[in-house]
Order: C-alpha cells, then sequence, then structure tokens
C-alpha cells in the first residue's frame, strides 16, 4: 500500500480570548495508522479535532486533508473525514434509520447506495435492535453507536473520533476498539481518549498534548521507553535484611536508584531503577548474577508503563517527576 | 445541481422534526382557531357584508405572527447548538448557506402550510358571495412573504442562544418594533422627536405599511422587495453570527 499523509496539520494554533487552547502543534497521520490522542481534559483535544473536521477555524496554522486545506477549501476535505463529536450528539426527534438516512443524503448518496451503506453501517454497529426507535429514547451505548454509524456511513478515508468509547460498557468498549483496529489498516484515524489501555489495545502510534502542546509522540512502545520504570528490575527476596540488599544492589554500575517498596515476614522487595544509559537488559544481568546468593521468590524487569509517562508528562511542574514515579509504583504494587 | 440536493436534505429533516414533535399540531390548531375566532366574531365578517377578505382576515395575521412565528423559528439554531448536533451539521460537506436557507425553507413552508389550511375562509366568502379573489391571493402571499420576514427575525435570536425562550422572547420585542413603527400614534410620537424624514423612514421600516397594500389587492415590487430584502439581510445575520460562535 502506498504510504501518503492523509492528515497534515501544520502549526495549529486556536485562541479563545488569550487563553491559548491549542498552541502551534503540528503532526501527520498517514493511510493505516491509528493515532491515538492523549491529554488531561481541556489540554486541547477537542479543539484541535474540532479544527481537523472544519467546525471551527484555526487562529493560525493550517489543516491539510487528503490534499486539501480544511480552512480554504472545506467541502472536498469534509468529504473525506467522518466525525464522531465529543458525547456523540444526534438528533433526537428522529428514529435511527431516519437519522442515517438524512446522514447518507447529505453525504451525497442516493438510491442502492445509499441503503447499501445504512445496512452496512447498521450491522457494523449492531444497530439493527433500535432501527425504528426514537434517538431520545436510546440508551447511552445504543445512542454512541448510532452517532458512530453516521461517521462510517460514507466508507471515509479519515475517521476523527472524539472519546469513542465514552459511555460505553466493558464489552461495548471492546466492540468498538475491535472495529477502529480493523478499519485502521486502510483509513487515517484520530481517536482521543482518557483511557491508557485503549492506546496498547489500539493505537500505532500516540500522541500527548498538554495545555495545548505536544509533549509526546510515538509508538506506544516509545513512549513506555519514556518511563522511568522502563527497564527496571523488581526484585522479591528472603531471609535477608532490606539494607543489605539495597546495599549491594547499590554496586551495580548500573543502577541509579534502589527503593525499597516492601519489608516484612523476612521478605523484602525492592524495585532497581536503571541509569539513562543503561543497555537494555544489563541491569537484569547484574541484578540477576548479584541475587544468586539469596532466596528469589521474584525477579520481573518492567516495561514501563505509560500512566505514569502520562502523569509525569501532564501534571504541574512543581511535583519532581521522580517522585510521581515513585508514588506510581508503590500504588500499584 | 448538489446545492439544491444539500438545502433540500435539510430542510427535508427540519420539516419532518416539526411534526415529530407536538409543536407542529399545537401551532396549526392554534393559529386557525385564532383565524377563525378573529375573523368571524371579533372580525365581523358576517356583519360587514362585504365579500372580502381584507379587514376581517387579513388584518389580524401581523399580530397573529407576532407570537406564532418567534415559536415556530425559536427551535431552528438554538435547539441544535444545545444539543451539539450543530457540530454535526455544519461538519458535514454542506455550507453554512445551505444549511441556514435549508432550515429557513423547511420553516417557511410549514407556516405555508399553516396558512393554507385557512381555506374554508376563502371558500366561506366565495359561497356567500362574489369576492375578488386575485385581491385574496395577494393577501395570502403578502401574509406569507410577511411571515417569512418574521421567521428569519426569529432565526437571527435562535441564532444567538442556545436558551429557546431567550431566542423567543428576543425575536417577539424585535418584531413588535418592526410592526409598531407604522403604526399611527407611534408615527406621532417618534414625530416629537425626530425630523419628518426620520419619522417616515423609520416608518417605511414596518411591518404593517407594507402589508397593508398586499390586503387591499397591491401587489407592488417595493413591498415584495421589502420582506424580501428583510429575508435576506436577516439570514446573512444569522451567518454572520453562527461564524462568530465558531471563531470562539
Amino acid at each position: 500500500m502506498r504510504v501518503e499523509n492523509v492528515i497534515q496539520v501544520d502549526h495549529l494554533t486556536k485562541l479563545f480570548g488569550v487563553r491559548r487552547a491549542v498552541d502551534g502543534i503540528s503532526f501527520t497521520v498517514e493511510r493505516g495508522e491509528v493515532l491515538g490522542f492523549l491529554g488531561p481534559n481541556g489540554a486541547g483535544k477537542s479543539t484541535t479535532m474540532r479544527m481537523i473536521t472544519g467546525f471551527i477555524p484555526p487562529s493560525a496554522g493550517s489543516v491539510m486533508v487528503g490534499g486539501f486545506d480544511v480552512a480554504e477549501n472545506p467541502i472536498p476535505a469534509k468529504r473525506m473525514i467522518g466525525y464522531l463529536p465529543e458525547n456523540a450528539p444526534a438528533y433526537t426527534d428522529m428514529t435511527v434509520a431516519g437519522f442515517l438516512n438524512f446522514a447518507a443524503e447529505i453525504r451525497g448518496l442516493r438510491g442502492d447506495k445509499k441503503k447499501q451503506a445504512i445496512a452496512r453501517a447498521v450491522e457494523m454497529c449492531s444497530l439493527e435492535p433500535v432501527l425504528h426507535q426514537s434517538v431520545d429514547t436510546l440508551s447511552k451505548g445504543y445512542r454512541h453507536r448510532t452517532c458512530f454509524a453516521q461517521s462510517i456511513l460514507h466508507d471515509p478515508d479519515v475517521l476523527v473520533l472524539d472519546e469513542p468509547t465514552d459511555g460505553l460498557d466493558p464489552n461495548q468498549k471492546h466492540e468498538v476498539r475491535g472495529l477502529i483496529r480493523r478499519m485502521g489498516a486502510t483509513k487515517a484515524i484520530i481517536f482521543s481518549t482518557h483511557i491508557l489501555e485503549e492506546v496498547d489495545a489500539v493505537c500505532s502510534r500516540a500522541i500527548i498534548i498538554d495545555r495545548g502542546k505536544i509533549v509526546a509522540n510515538g509508538t506506544p512502545a516509545d513512549l513506555r521507553r519514556k518511563s522511568e520504570m522502563a527497564g527496571a528490575i523488581t526484585l522479591r527476596v528472603s531471609g535477608v535484611a532490606a539494607a543489605a540488599v539495597s546495599s549491594k544492589l547499590y554496586q551495580i554500575p548500573q543502577t541509579k536508584r534502589v527503593n525499597v517498596l516492601e519489608d516484612k515476614n523476612k521478605s523484602v522487595m525492592v524495585c532497581v531503577y536503571p541509569k539513562p544509559n543503561a543497555a537494555d537488559g544489563e541491569l537484569l544481568r547484574a541484578v540477576g548474577e548479584l541475587a544468586q546468593g539469596w532466596r528469589i521468590e521474584l525477579l520481573q524487569p518492567e516495561e514501563g508503563r505509560l500512566d505514569e509517562v502520562f502523569r509525569s508528562l501532564t501534571l504541574p511542574d512543581t511535583e519532581p517527576k521522580s517522585a510521581i514515579g515513585h508514588r506510581a509504583s508503590a500504588i500499584q504494587k | 445541481m448538489s446545492a439544491w440536493a444539500n438545502i433540500k436534505t435539510v430542510a427535508k429533516r427540519e420539516l419532518g422534526a416539526y411534526f415529530t414533535s407536538p409543536l407542529a399540531y399545537v401551532f396549526i390548531v392554534i393559529f386557525l382557531l385564532l383565524s377563525g375566532t378573529f375573523t368571524f366574531l371579533l372580525g365581523g365578517f358576517f356583519e360587514r357584508g362585504q365579500a372580502a377578505l381584507a379587514a376581517p382576515f387579513f388584518i389580524w395575521h401581523p399580530w397573529f405572527y407576532l407570537f406564532l412565528v418567534p415559536a415556530v423559528g425559536m427551535r431552528l439554531w438554538a435547539e441544535e447548538r444545545r444539543v451539539g448536533t450543530l457540530e454535526l451539521l455544519l461538519t458535514m460537506p454542506i455550507t453554512t448557506w445551505q444549511a441556514i436557507v435549508g432550515k429557513f425553507l423547511a420553516s417557511w413552508l410549514f407556516l405555508a402550510l399553516a396558512l393554507a389550511l385557512t381555506f374554508p375562509v376563502v371558500i366561506t366568502v366565495n359561497y356567500l358571495g362574489h369576492p375578488d379573489n386575485g385581491v385574496i391571493f395577494c393577501g395570502y402571499l403578502g401574509s406569507w412573504l410577511m411571515a417569512g420576514a418574521y421567521l428569519a427575525i426569529s432565526c437571527i435570536t435562535s441564532a444567538m442562544t442556545r436558551a429557546q425562550v431567550i431566542s423567543f422572547i428576543i425575536s417577539v420585542v424585535l418584531c413588535l418594533c418592526l410592526l409598531l413603527a407604522g403604526i399611527g400614534p407611534v408615527v406621532q410620537f417618534l414625530s416629537g422627536w425626530f425630523s419628518p424624514s426620520t419619522v417616515s423612514a423609520i416608518a417605511s421600516c414596518s411591518f404593517i405599511t407594507h402589508f397593508a397594500n398586499f390586503e387591499k389587492g397591491v401587489l407592488d415590487s417595493r413591498d415584495v422587495l421589502f420582506f424580501v430584502s428583510v429575508i435576506v439581510f436577516s439570514l446573512f445575520t444569522t451567518a454572520v453570527i453562527l461564524r462568530g460562535h465558531r471563531r470562539g
């Protein structure tokens, strides 16, 4: 498949009064990519998506969708986009079938093409049971899927989904994620979420934005590597004093810090953090050799955690990053 | 043409929305009740002994519309903004203009339907005497154009707010100003304050003065132009307001 930049966001900025909701962000999304858009509430995710879909004009910068500038040439750009806005709005006075029919017609679909498109979307989103029900009588999950069905009716090249799994139950979440992953093979998809596990489940790449700026951009594995936990070793031994374990571990040249997580019933659990320049696996080998004299109950390398990266990148700078990492790991254990 | 197809699609949805809610039925029933009561009881239709509709029937229309048309127009944009469907509509491959015209046309057609349902009055007057049906037709045309002007003003106020009630109140007040501007006592009052040319300029913006010609059966292009330009101007203002919201 030809690789192309379907979405190109260039120094996009949005000012609301003097507040910079989105502050000069740039990124591209290629066909076949699923980009996860992460950030705390109010970071500028929805504003960015609204600019990409042409709902609000940018204060500066530009968005190109399929080669069309969204601000200059909105109609052909909008034709390529399917959009699920935040909170999944739908006309409450219409039936699901009526709503989808309207959406199909406004997308220029007529006759058999329209029927097929609606049937396909209804099937993908499992909407048959509520097809002739009025939208305002639907449960939140069905309503969400109705709006989602609207966004995929015309089989768009670009999908922009603002919190597509918000308010769904775990089964529905799983379904929607599967749907996004499957469609991601042939489309360029951007979706925003608060749920970090979704990034691993669905995304090929993730962007973290905070206060209108991109603070991280990479594959989920890349992001995880930014974590202090990445490459750390969790070790549990028994029959040795905590101080002895700790002082021994500090003798390893790759060790940056040793945290004692637990010390009771003569069993000690520690976490050894590597120095930033330590090569993969080096610390694990060293700890393994050192621990041979002890009774090992657990020896486990850590992958690094997205939630920790997320927190360290998006929390106000007043808290030192290492403290955050520490607390996060203490809570998890 | 695709522009027309888009307008039609938007209008069709909007018109459907009137009839899935009780609004359409309540509106039509009340409009017909009011027309009937005012024509036959207060208007003295039978006492007049004239086969004409101007005085007993059309004369009330500016006052009915004052309250009824803002009630029809108040939901047009306020509801879309409140529910969030505006975001959906304006990210579809249509222009803002197509959406505005489509929604306006739907409501205007709805008003045309309500107006057309007053046909028993026309039948009655034809049964009882020999009216000039040209004059009656002209009255209907004028009434519909005037309803369009009221509606377009309601579009502006509806685009200004998320709350339908606020939209309703503001548009009633605006329409009342436009209505009263041409009425005798108001003109007299104004002439104490302004120069005669200013007063006549204000009075010429009144719906009543322009509608009066239609009632008499005079189809003056200036009156048609007046109502059409109020509509176009108001829809343009609606577009400006919507763009303003999106700018943030």
